[in-house]
This record gives structure tokens, sequence and C-alpha cells, in this order.
């Protein structure tokens, strides 16, 4: 058994942290959570220069086609260092999207743009409150063209094209979902920003009157083909969870060692080294949840949904329990705009919803469990 | 990433699987797979009796203690393939709970510390089962503060000389040897002063008393020593050298321990895949499915961060204290499970007896034998203040005891 990355992808990872440290510091943050910026473009040319955007993208289709492995330590720094970047919406959905369903020419059309940086992609999904559901899909296409409202839309004020689920038929089923690709800047469409709790990351109404819509996909098929996007995604965006949560207990045992009150370290005190402990605990299970998905991912198992919905729902609680017990452990300090423990609050809240709330992720495992216990 | 075995690996699963294929003890599988924490019940068989026989024909075989020395009733198997065969041996292992403590405690701390005649003599059986040997550490004044112990040992001749009294001793009534740690000097601070012996249970002078537990068993006792005359050959380790040989116990006992802990969840899963409520599929309601899907990732999360460990292990590694995460998890979940298997139940939840009771009563069992995983082998806070010292690196406690000599300790908390 080899339950664990390679030499190699370490190496990528401590690359990757380097990198960040120096190009996503908490200060480059602040400025698109403060306003200053929409995203950060600078990071952003230089994650494309890394090689990183297109690190699971195929050659052919301008990426560097390292693999799923690799895309998995990236995450986990990004998530580390909470990359002020449409990161997630662009790889993790958007590419993998036209990774999955995509026809030759749409891949030619924006994989490589991916790769190089030059368009950012997002997944337009949700319609107001509720999870992800065929159901909840009421924005219809005709004879090409798509005309409603979808929000949230993660980065949907900066990106160029959305992958968009709309509704072709009316039978009640899943097959009455398809998939478009709209070229957001081609007229039809209206961005709006919106406040969120974490505007370290945009969120965005996108307004859809008469957009023009390329099916991304066969008819039909648009419910099955986003199930398997969100698998992949919810398995990245647990590595960035994982690697948040990290950075939230190191902050916590670093302030604990410094900080002294009734003239001792507080970090001597055992309600702070439990409430430490078991942040390294629930951490400490994610992680191991995250490796299991990444194996799923990299291998495209027959266990990728199992394993996405086990380490999206531990990775969301191991960061919302270790980014709130952060603050705890900083007393005061802990809830002031100056310390950045903020920061990562925000995000694990705001990543903890990205893909639809914890109870879709139940359904799913507890549905994937039933089934193979019944096999 | 990959759970592929390496080709010696898999050559040495395939010798095990085969021989367990061919001589476990498959009358009694059913009933293993029905067990489950706090409740072992054989049909028509005693579980000492076959726990023995089972680990009998192991050592003739050589797959008793497979990770011990060859000359010592092992096969020298490495670190690993003592996990694959664990994993081999899957719910017959089960049958082994009884030899936990003698061979992943005192087997151990016998080898790094008794003569190599000792060795020869003593070990082959605790191997075999033939003997079973218990752990005399735990005392009324000190089971997480070990150190505090009181029971003397005092030179004799050639003899040591002991008085006193141990507490909570797994096993100490069908034991034949244990591991004894004791006080040779309380003139010093308390973990200089204390040495570490082994003997025969059935030393004139020992006393063994039965504790009845607070599920109604009783598996532990109370172990009493008069003058009991212990020959100064079954010293393990230096004298005033005690602590530490106690650590090499305590060490081994987080590896035995932390292997494989229940956690309760796939008897939940079992049990709500097959339970209606009002009518409907319980696996089919909202609140038990966030329940179950909040226990699974636990369970999942415990099983491959031991695959992580495994993983270390296959590359020479040692496992560190972060193993300490995997009895602190499943400790509370076990006990949260079984509540919650028992509220499914309604009202009648509260029978337990195994004719009455859902799935013969397993949950009730679990629930009343889950208090004691928190407490044996380390407690839940001493579990949390080794993560939080070891692995995270903050302060020890404030230890007021440390350097003072142990008989100027105060021994009352409120007057
Ligand atoms: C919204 C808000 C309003 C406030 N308003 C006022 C106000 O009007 N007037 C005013 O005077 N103050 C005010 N405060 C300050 C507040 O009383 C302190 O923040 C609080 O007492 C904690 O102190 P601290 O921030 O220095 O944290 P610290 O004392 O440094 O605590 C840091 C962490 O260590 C833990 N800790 C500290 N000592 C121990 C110990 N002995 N045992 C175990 N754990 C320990 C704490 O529980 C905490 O988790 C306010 C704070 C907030 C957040
Ligand atoms: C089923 C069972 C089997 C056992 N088998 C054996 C055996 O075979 N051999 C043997 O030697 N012992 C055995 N034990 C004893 C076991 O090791 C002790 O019970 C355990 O170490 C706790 O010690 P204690 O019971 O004295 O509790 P105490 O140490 O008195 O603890 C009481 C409470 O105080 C807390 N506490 C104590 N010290 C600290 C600290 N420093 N920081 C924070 N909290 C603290 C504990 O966590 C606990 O909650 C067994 C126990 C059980 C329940």
């Amino acid at each position: 058994m080899n339950f664990d990355f390679s030499d190699d992808q370490k190496q990528l990872r401590d690359q990757a942290r380097r990198f960040l440290a120096e190009k996503s510091p908490p200060r480059a943050v602040r400025a698109v959570l403060e306003g200053k910026a929409d995203y950060d473009r600078e990071l952003w040319k230089g994650l494309a220069e890394m090689g990183f955007l297109g690190v699971a993208i195929p050659e052919e289709f301008g990426g560097t086609g390292a693999g799923y492995l690799e895309l998995c330590v990236i995450a986990e720094e990004l998530g580390r260092a909470l990359a002020p970047v449409p990161f997630a919406s662009t790889v993790y959905l958007a590419a993998e999207a036209l990774l999955i369903a995509g026809s030759v020419e749409q891949k030619q059309k924006w994989l490589p743009k991916i790769s190089s940086g030059e368009a950012i992609g997002t997944l337009a999904l949700f319609e107001g409150t509720g999870n992800p559901s065929p159901k909840a899909i009421k924005i219809a296409a005709s004879n090409g063209t798509l005309s409603g409202t979808k929000k949230p839309v993660a980065d949907g004020a900066i990106a160029d094209f959305a992958i968009v689920a709309a509704r072709t038929g009316n039978s009640g089923r899943e097959a009455d979902i398809s998939l478009f690709l709209v070229d957001l800047k081609a007229g039809g469409v209206t961005a709006k920003p919106l406040q969120n709790v974490d505007p370290s990351r945009q969120q965005a109404e996108l307004a859809f009157d008469g957009a023009k819509a390329e099916p991304l996909g066969a008819a039909g098929e648009g419910w099955s083909i986003l199930s398997r996007v969100l698998d992949r995604a919810a398995v990245l965006i647990a590595f960035e969870q994982v690697g948040g949560a990290d950075r939230a207990l190191e902050m916590g045992r670093d302030y604990a060692l410094d900080r002294i009150a009734f003239g001792r370290p507080i970090g001597s005190f055992q309600a702070i080294k439990h409430i430490l402990a078991d942040m390294y605990v629930s951490a400490t299970l994610a992680r191991s949840n995250c490796y299991y998905g990444a194996w799923a991912l990299s291998t495209d198992a027959g266990e990728l949904a199992e394993a996405a919905a086990a380490a999206r729902i531990s990775a969301t609680q191991a960061f919302q329990h270790c980014a709130k017990q952060n603050i705890q452990v900083h007393g005061g300090m802990g809830f002031t705009w100056e310390f950045d423990c903020h920061l990562y609050y925000r995000r694990s809240n705001a990543l903890a919803l990205a893909l639809g709330s914890q109870s879709y992720w139940e359904d799913q495992l507890i549905d994937r469990m039933r089934q193979k216990n019944a096999a | 990433m990959n759970f592929d075995d390496t080709p010696q690996e898999a050559e040495f699963r395939a010798k095990a699987r085969a021989w367990i294929d061919a001589n476990a003890p498959k009358q009694y599988e059913s009933d293993l797979r029905k067990a489950s924490l706090g409740r072992v019940v054989l049909k028509d068989a005693n579980v000492l009796d076959v726990a023995k026989a089972w680990q009998k024909k192991k050592a003739d075989a050589g797959w008793a203690v497979p990770h011990w020395p060859k000359e010592y009733g092992g096969r020298g198997a490495s670190p690993i393939e003592r996990v694959i065969w664990q994993q081999e041996e899957g719910v017959f292992g089960k049958l082994t709970a009884m030899f936990i403590i003698g061979q992943g405690m005192c087997g151990p701390t016998m080898m790094a510390y008794a003569s190599e005649d000792q060795k020869r003599h003593y070990l082959p059986p605790l191997g075999s089962g033939e003997k079973v040997w218990c752990q005399l550490f735990s005392e009324p004044a000190g089971g997480s503060d070990v150190a505090g112990l009181r029971t003397r040992a005092e030179k004799d001749g050639d003899d040591w000389v002991i008085n006193g009294q141990k507490i909570w001793t797994s096993g100490a009534h069908y034991s034949d040897y244990g591991i004894l740690i004791t006080r040779t000097d309380p003139t010093v601070p308390k973990h200089k002063g204390l040495t570490m012996f082994f003997l025969d249970m059935k030393s004139e002078g020992v006393e063994v008393r039965p504790i009845k537990q607070a599920n109604g068993n009783s598996d532990f006792n109370e172990v009493y020593f008069t003058n009991v005359r212990i020959p100064d050959s079954q010293r393990l380790g230096g004298v005033g050298d005690g602590w530490n040989v106690s650590l090499t116990t305590l060490m081994n006992e987080r590896m035995s321990i932390g292997a494989n802990v229940a956690t309760g969840f796939p008897e939940l899963f079992d049990y709500c895949n097959s339970l209606t409520l009002d009518g409907t599929p319980a696996l089919d309601d909202r609140a038990v499915r966030s329940k179950l899907a909040s226990w699974a990732v636990k369970a999942s999360g415990l099983k491959y961060t031991s695959f992580r460990s495994i993983s270390a292990l296959s590359k020479g590694q040692r496992p560190g204290p972060e193993n300490s995460i995997g009895k602190l998890v499943a400790g509370s979940m076990i006990q949260e499970v079984a509540m919650y298997a028992l509220d499914l139940q309604g009202a009648a939840g509260v029978l337990s007896g195994p004719e009455d009771a859902d799935v013969a009563g397993r949950f009730q069992a679990m629930l009343l034998r889950s208090p004691a995983t928190r407490v044996e082998g380390g407690t839940d806070e001493i579990l949390r203040n080794i993560i939080a010292e070891r692995v995270l690196g903050l302060p020890g406690d404030i230890r007021v005891d440390k350097d003072v000599p142990f008989n100027q300790i105060p021994t009352k908390g409120r007057a």
C-alpha cells in the first residue's frame, strides 16, 4: 500500500506553497476582500506561468497534463493561502465540465485559454436558495438562446464564459436538464456582483436575456454530467478546505505559544490545548478522507461519488471547526479586522456552501453506501 | 498513490489467507460477526476456550505472533506483514482480545528487558496463548498518573518483597503472569524511584479480587500483594529505572490498541439499513441520514488515517503519537452511536435482553461498555494532552510534584 503522495507531488506542493507565500500573502487577500480589486490579476498570471491552471488539462489542449493528484496538492495550497482568484470556478468546474462533455472544438477553443490564464470560466447552476437538484432549475433554453437568472454564480462577474444548467424538457425528470456554454462577453447577459460573507472571492447574479447558448454535451445529459463535475470539484474544494484548516490550526497554535495571560503562555492551559488537539483531530480525519478522494479522482474509480462526498463533508466540518476555534484561541484579537482569523472564518463558511450545503453531500454519501450495501 | 501490495506483501497475504481459510474456526464466524464491544457470545461454546484453541493452532503453524522473532514463537514478520495478517484474520481477530495486553504490552517489555533464557522460556507460551499475562500498573492512587503509584518493593537478600495494591487489572483472574511496576525509593521524586518486575500470579501473597463493572461484567480486578517475594532475577531494567521501562510498555499499548478501534458505525449502518420508521425505511429519513453521514466520515477518516500509517510503516517509518487520535475519536463515537441506536428504538430501546431488544441487544451492551473505552489505556483528556504536547508542541502541564520527593507529595484533595 502506498497511500500517500509521491516525492515529486510533495515537491510540487512545497513549490506551490513558496510561490503562494510570496504572491498571495494576507495583504493580497485583503485587497480583494476590501474591494480594491475583483480578483488578484498578478496572482492569476503567476499561476498560469507556473503551469498550475492547466495541471490536469491534457497537453493537446494547452495544459501540462500532469494529473489530478498534482491538482490536489495545488488546491490544498490555494486553500491554505486563501488565494483570491477564480481558480475553483475556472479549473474545478468549467474546465472539468469541458473535459467531460465538451466537443473537440469547444475544448480547443477554451481549454488553452484556461491554461494560459486568458479565460475565466464558471458554472451557473443555482437559482436562489436550495440544493443542486433538477427540479430547482427553472431557466429554460429555446432555439439556442437562454433567458432567466442564475444566482449565486461564483466569479460570475469576472468570468468570460459560463457553463449553464438549463431546462430543455418538462417531464419532471433528470433528462429535462441540459448544459450550455455561454460566451458571457457576446451580449445578452448582465452580471451583477453580489455581497457575500467572503468577499475575497466574488459572487454574482447572471441575468440571461436571449443570450446565445451552445449545447455542452448531449441534450438531456446535463444532470449526469453535472453530477460528475460536482463530484470532481468536491474533492478539489475539499483539498482547499484541508489547506485552510491546517493553516487555521497553525495560527491558533502559534498564537497560543506567544500570548501570555495569567503569567503563562495560554497554550499551557488545558482548555486551550484541548481545543487545539480537537482541531488537529478534525483536520487529520479530513485529510485522510481527502486522500481517498484524491485516489478516486485520479483513477476515475467507481468509488468517486462516495469518496467525494466523504471528503467534502469531512473537510467542510474540519475547516469550519478549525476556523471558528482559531478565533476562540485568539480571544478579543480574533474578532478584529486586523487579525487574519476572520479571513479563514469567512472562507470556511463560503466554501462550505460552494457546491450546495452539507445535506446535499450527506444524501450523496448515504445513497452510495446504500447502493453498495445492496449490491 | 495506490492500495496495492508489493510483490512480497502480496505473497505474504496469499499465504496468510490460504492458511486462515483452511484452519479458522468457521463454525463461529457468524457469531463473531454479530459480536461487538461489550458482547461476544458464541453458540454452545465458551469464548475463552475457543480463543485459546485458535491461538494454539496459529502458534503451531507460526501465525500466533507473526511479528515476533522465530526463537520466541513468531515468524519474524515485518510491521507491515503484521498488519496484513490482522487484515486477513479479520473477524477471527475478535478472539484475540484476551491476549492483547500480554502479547501487545507485556511481551515487548520482556523482549526489551528480560534475559535471553527468560525470553526463550516465557515468550513462546505467551505467544501461543497457553499462558496469559496481565499488566499491573494502575493503582487507586494513580491511573493517569501512573508514576504516583505506592506499591512498595523492598530488597531482602536476593529477593524483593512486595506490599500494596493494584486496581483495574484486566484479566488478572485468569492470568498466569504479570508485569508489575513498584516503588523502590519513596525519598526521590516520583518518576525516579520506580522499578519493574514480572511475576507468577500464583505466587504466595497475591490475592485477586474481581471488580464488578458498571456494565455488570467482571473483566478487571483488584490485586493485593502481601509480602510477595520476587527474585531479583525477575527485575526488568535497572533499580529506579521503572519509568523508562513502563514507557516501552505504554508505547506498545499505543501500537496495538490504536490499530483497529471499534467505532460502532458498521453495526449502526446495518441496523438502519434494515429498520423502518413509521412504515418507511430509516435510511430515507433526513435526520437519520445526516447523523449517519457525520459518523460515516469519522469512521472512514480513521480508516484512511490508519492506511496512511500503514503506508509509513511500509516505508520503514515508525508510527508516532498522531496515532492517539484513533481511540480518542472512536471512544466518544461508539458511545454516541449506541445512544442513537437506542433512540431509534423508541421506548423499547430501554430493553436489553437478547430476546426483546433489536439485534439481540447489541447496542444496549455497547452503550453500557462504551464509557470504559474513553478511560482505559489513556483517558480522552490524557490523549488530548499528548496530541497538544507531542504533536503540536504546546507547553507541558505545570507539574507541581515533579521535583518533590515522593513521600512529601500531598495525598488528599479536599480535607
Ligand atoms: C465584542 C467585544 C466587546 C468587548 N467589550 C469590552 C468592553 O466594553 N470593556 C472591556 O474592558 N473589555 C471588552 N472586551 C474585551 C473582553 O473582555 C476580552 O476580549 C476577553 O476578556 C478575553 O481577553 P483577551 O481578548 O485578552 O483574550 P485572552 O485572555 O488572551 O484569551 C485568549 C484565549 O485564551 C483563553 N484563556 C485565557 N486565560 C485562560 C485561562 N486562565 N484558562 C483557560 N483559558 C484561558 C481564552 O479563553 C481565550 O480562548 C470586549 C471584547 C469583545 C470581543
Ligand atoms: C476497562 C478498563 C480496563 C483497564 N485495564 C487495565 C489494566 O489491565 N492494567 C492497568 O494497569 N490499568 C488498567 N486500567 C486502568 C486505566 O489505565 C486507568 O483507569 C486510566 O489510566 C485512568 O486512570 P484512573 O482511573 O485512575 O482515573 P484518573 O487518572 O483519576 O482520572 C480521573 C479523571 O481525571 C482526568 N485527569 C487525570 N489526570 C489528568 C491530567 N493530567 N489532565 C487532565 N485530566 C486529567 C482523567 O482524564 C479522568 O477524566 C483499565 C481501565 C479500564 C476502564
